[in-house]
């Protein structure tokens, strides 16, 4: 095949894949026509190849002046602007140009592979399945209880090798997703330890507090995590059942919202609405944190608190249920429905 | 083959002895006879991509792949994956003395100290979301070309496979740092972990090694982040390329080509000129990306701490369809026999992206099916003849991006100045009338474009030239070859399929239109 073959011709010109296009006498060649007057992209390139090379090198010259300017820019330890953007210039200046390259000025053709199929002959189908089915017998059906012995230790193996696999990867759950640190007389700190007066907040005021006594690691928090609103001056009482719970008006639910255990970080305090920002359940407070809005299944759970003599809030007993998001060993839907009526 | 003839004498001889092509000729020479690579390598060296723009999308995937190995080699030598408490005293003023895990400190400082370390870190974050995205549009034109079709749809699900675990790994990877929101995202993560029924609390205790968050997770995520997903992905992606090489490219019709034969230019040196520079200019503008587009400014959001929380809380961009649907699922937990399923949780968590996983992986074979279609195909089809299927894409792309859009639900009440109750309830209805009236839409839009006149048809320039009297005439162009594209008329789906008995594989010459599959 010519140059001349693809030129303006209009069929694609065959590759020569192997010796039997070349001939057997000639000597192979690796040669490829270069440009295709067909396709009118090209047809620019094809007639002035020179100018191309000049665009190329345009483009290769910016690229090497931008990786050099990207090693400059490394050695003087310059802003990331300034190696990103030498890096920029320099890689995609060099990929430019090589695309250009490939694509005006390398064997374009088109050309025509022809496609092998992947099918083998019936013949050879029919001899891998008797392969398969014949050679299977013998193991099978001759020699059942080798077969049924081997199977039933690679088969125990598997599943005793799951249980190191698994197992070994932490305890099993226990009664942790039930039990936070808080209980009875647990004192109320904040995040730096301090505890909370009866005079420290206003109303509309919020706090994150944590049991005190408990060293304060991330797992630790994760479940105690416990939000304190001062919702009025006088005690609260929320539902039925929680009389003594609120007093002054400070109540004090879980942190962790019930729908996916995000912090339920937000307080919109006109509504007295406390906000998920994660999915935007949100909980009144002083309805018992029943779900107002978004996806939220239940209330979150309130712990009862008290003043000691002192002036200084505790817990009068720890959470009387699990809280956060739901699970399967999880039994009630939880005290607010219980003992709201 | 053993080179039996006598030794040649002088170096001259040798060379003679070496044929036209010197050194070359001799390492060919040394390696075919040690493994036999001349006859198959000079067919993978003419082995002929066709050329289209969009058969790139899948290249990208690959080449902002090789951006992630190689910035995320870079990444692993300053990152502790380590939740030990410390404190910070480096040069980001704003959390000097903060407590913080080791984690969140090692990702500051080579952020901050270490040199190039930024553009690093945001290259690496911005291949990653234009890896998935690239994943995303390639699949998309696979599907609506029908490129999945026999005998292609193992790759299909293996490329399925990879979109998956390219999630997954993106998860992984944002998780990291352990920043304000990556461990939100964690917690978010176990509580779905929790949410399974019967298994869920054993599950999340073997992952996290006891109670949440614990000290191993992120010990955990990153040996999976950086090395037992990567050997997964790059095993897949050496099998997604392994077939396209054995199965060959599938090509548009056109001007010569058939279902047995490929057309378009070949691997050396033009495909690899092109590929090579494409790889280049997709590093460039990763780097570029890296550089001026922040990403994740993770000392804005600061150390993660169970407690804490910022508003407006949203996961990378490929998480967004998981994060909407749970926005936007009404609240059905069920409590029985002392047993908790919290579907709220259970159904768009993890049932919606199953089922929709399962349905694009089983679409080849629904589609056989259905169409009765079991032939081969090489030429793909144009989407709109294929309006079912064109529909049914469609569709499912307008379900995903609308319950991609319900992620941002606080944001648009916000933005719009509306209650979030609306926007919620809009979602709601949206995610069932969008993918209905979209797929409709389509469908139509299919059929009445098919019979448009002169469809496959290039448009032909108009010449407009005034006369002597000053008048304006609009002439068409002469025409230029190839304008008229009969192949391009779409193929009837056969009804009976009979494959003849291939001849013995050699260079056919290409007779447009010719199919060897008979019906």
């Amino acid at each position: 095949m010519t140059p001349e073959d693809s030129l303006g011709a209009g069929d694609p010109g065959a590759l020569a894949t192997d010796g039997h296009a070349a001939g057997d006498g000639e000597r192979p060649t690796g040669v490829l026509p270069v440009a295709s007057m067909d396709d009118p992209h090209l047809q620019d390139a094809a007639r002035y190849p020179r100018r191309v090379e000049g665009i190329v090198a345009l483009f290769f010259v910016l690229g090497i002046l931008g990786v050099c300017a990207f090693g400059a820019a490394y050695v003087e330890n310059a802003d990331t602007q300034v190696l990103a953007a030498s890096l920029a210039v320099g890689l995609f200046c060099l990929g430019f140009g090589l695309t250009a390259w490939g694509k005006y000025l390398m064997p374009q053709g088109p050309f025509v592979e022809a496609r092998h199929p992947l099918a083998s002959s019936k013949r050879d189908r029919e001899a891998m399945a008797a392969a398969l089915v014949e050679r299977t017998g013998v193991v099978v059906k001759r020699r059942k209880m080798l077969g049924g012995l081997l199977a039933t230790g690679m088969g125990i193996f598997g599943i005793v090798a799951v249980f190191p696999l698994l197992r070994s990867l932490g305890p099993k759950p226990g009664s942790s997703l039930f039990r936070t640190n808080w209980k009875k007389g647990s004192l109320l700190v904040d995040a730096t330890g301090k505890p909370v007066h009866r005079t420290d907040m206003q109303v509309g005021g919020l706090l994150t507090v944590f049991p005190k006594g408990t060293e304060t690691t991330a797992t630790k928090e994760a479940v105690d995590q416990t939000v304190l609103v001062r919702v009025q001056s006088t005690p609260l009482v929320t539902m039925k059942g929680r009389t003594d719970w609120a007093p002054d008006g400070y109540v004090a639910y879980s942190k962790v919202c019930t729908h996916l255990g995000c912090p339920v970080g937000l307080y919109e305090q006109e509504l007295e609405l406390l906000v998920c920002p994660c999915h935007q359940s949100m909980f009144n407070v002083r309805d018992g944190a029943f779900p107002q809005f978004g996806p939220a299944p239940r209330p979150l759970p309130q712990l009862p608190i008290y003043f000691d003599g002192t002036g200084y809030l505790r817990a009068r007993a720890g959470y009387d249920q699990p809280v956060g998001p739901g699970f399967w060993e999880r039994t009630t839907q939880g005290n607010g429905k219980a003992s709201a009526t | 083959m053993a080179m039996t003839q006598r030794r040649p004498r002088t170096r001259r001889e040798a060379q003679r002895a070496q044929g036209p092509f010197g050194r070359v000729q001799r390492l060919v020479d040394e390696l075919d006879d040690r493994v036999g690579i001349a006859k198959g390598g000079r067919v993978f060296l003419d082995k002929i991509f066709p050329d289209h723009w969009s058969f790139m999308l899948g290249e990208i995937a690959l080449y902002s792949f090789v951006v992630l190995l190689a910035t995320g080699v870079f990444l692993t030598l300053y990152y502790v994956p380590s939740a030990t408490i410390v404190v910070y005293h480096g040069v980001y003023k704003p959390l000097d003395g903060q407590k913080m895990s080791e984690a969140y400190r090692s990702s500051i400082t080579l952020s901050f100290s270490v040199r190039a370390g930024l553009l690093m870190r945001q290259m690496h974050h911005w291949a990653a979301d234009i890896f998935i995205g690239s994943i995303v549009v390639h699949m998309a034109r696979i599907f609506f070309t029908g490129a999945f079709r026999k005998p292609r749809e193992l790759n299909w699900t293996i490329g399925i496979a990879l979109l998956s675990l390219a999630i997954l790994n993106g998860f992984l990877g944002y998780s990291l740092p352990d920043d304000l929101i990556s461990g939100t995202g964690i917690r978010i993560a176990y509580s779905i972990l929790l949410s399974i029924p019967f298994v869920g609390s054993y599950l999340g205790s073997f992952l996290f090694g006891g109670a949440y968050p614990g000290t191993v997770i992120l010990e955990r995520f990153y040996i999976i982040h950086v090395l037992i997903l990567p050997l997964v992905i790059m095993g897949l992606i050496g099998a997604h390329l392994g077939l396209l090489v054995r199965q060959k490219h599938t090509q548009f019709p056109g001007r010569g080509r058939t279902e047995d034969n490929v057309v378009g230019s070949p691997m050396y040196p033009t495909f690899m000129a092109k590929t090579t520079g494409f790889l280049l200019m997709v590093t460039g503008i990763t780097g570029a990306l890296g550089g001026w587009a922040q990403i994740n400014p993770i000392w804005q959001f600061g150390p993660y701490q169970p407690p804490k929380i910022s508003y407006a809380v949203q996961p990378d961009w490929y998480m967004g369809f998981l994060d909407g649907a749970l926005r936007i699922m009404p609240s059905w937990e069920w409590t029985a026999w002392g047993h908790t399923i919290p579907w709220e949780v259970v159904l768009p968590a993890l049932v919606f992206p199953g089922l929709v996983f399962t349905l694009c992986g089983a679409w080849p074979g629904l589609e056989r099916k259905f169409t009765k279609d079991y032939a081969l195909h090489n030429l793909l089809d144009r989407p709109r003849d294929r309006p079912k299927r064109t529909a049914a894409g469609a569709a499912m792309l307008s379900l995903l991006f609308t319950v991609f859009a319900a992620s941002s639900t606080d944001v648009l009440a916000s933005y719009f100045n509306v209650s979030l109750n609306s926007v919620l309830w809009f979602f709601r209805i949206a995610v069932i009338l969008v993918p209905i009236v979209t797929g409709l839409i389509t469908w139509r839009i299919c059929i009445e474009l098919q019979h448009l006149p002169g469809a496959v048809q290039r448009k032909r320039a108009m010449v407009v030239s005034r006369t002597a009297d000053g008048e304006y005439v609009a002439v068409q162009a002469a025409p230029r070859p190839g304008d008229v594209h009969v192949e391009l008329a779409p193929e009837p789906v056969p009804v009976r399929i009979d494959l003849e008995p291939e001849p013995a594989a050699t260079v056919v010459t290409p007779e447009p239109g010719i199919r060897r599959v008979s019906r």
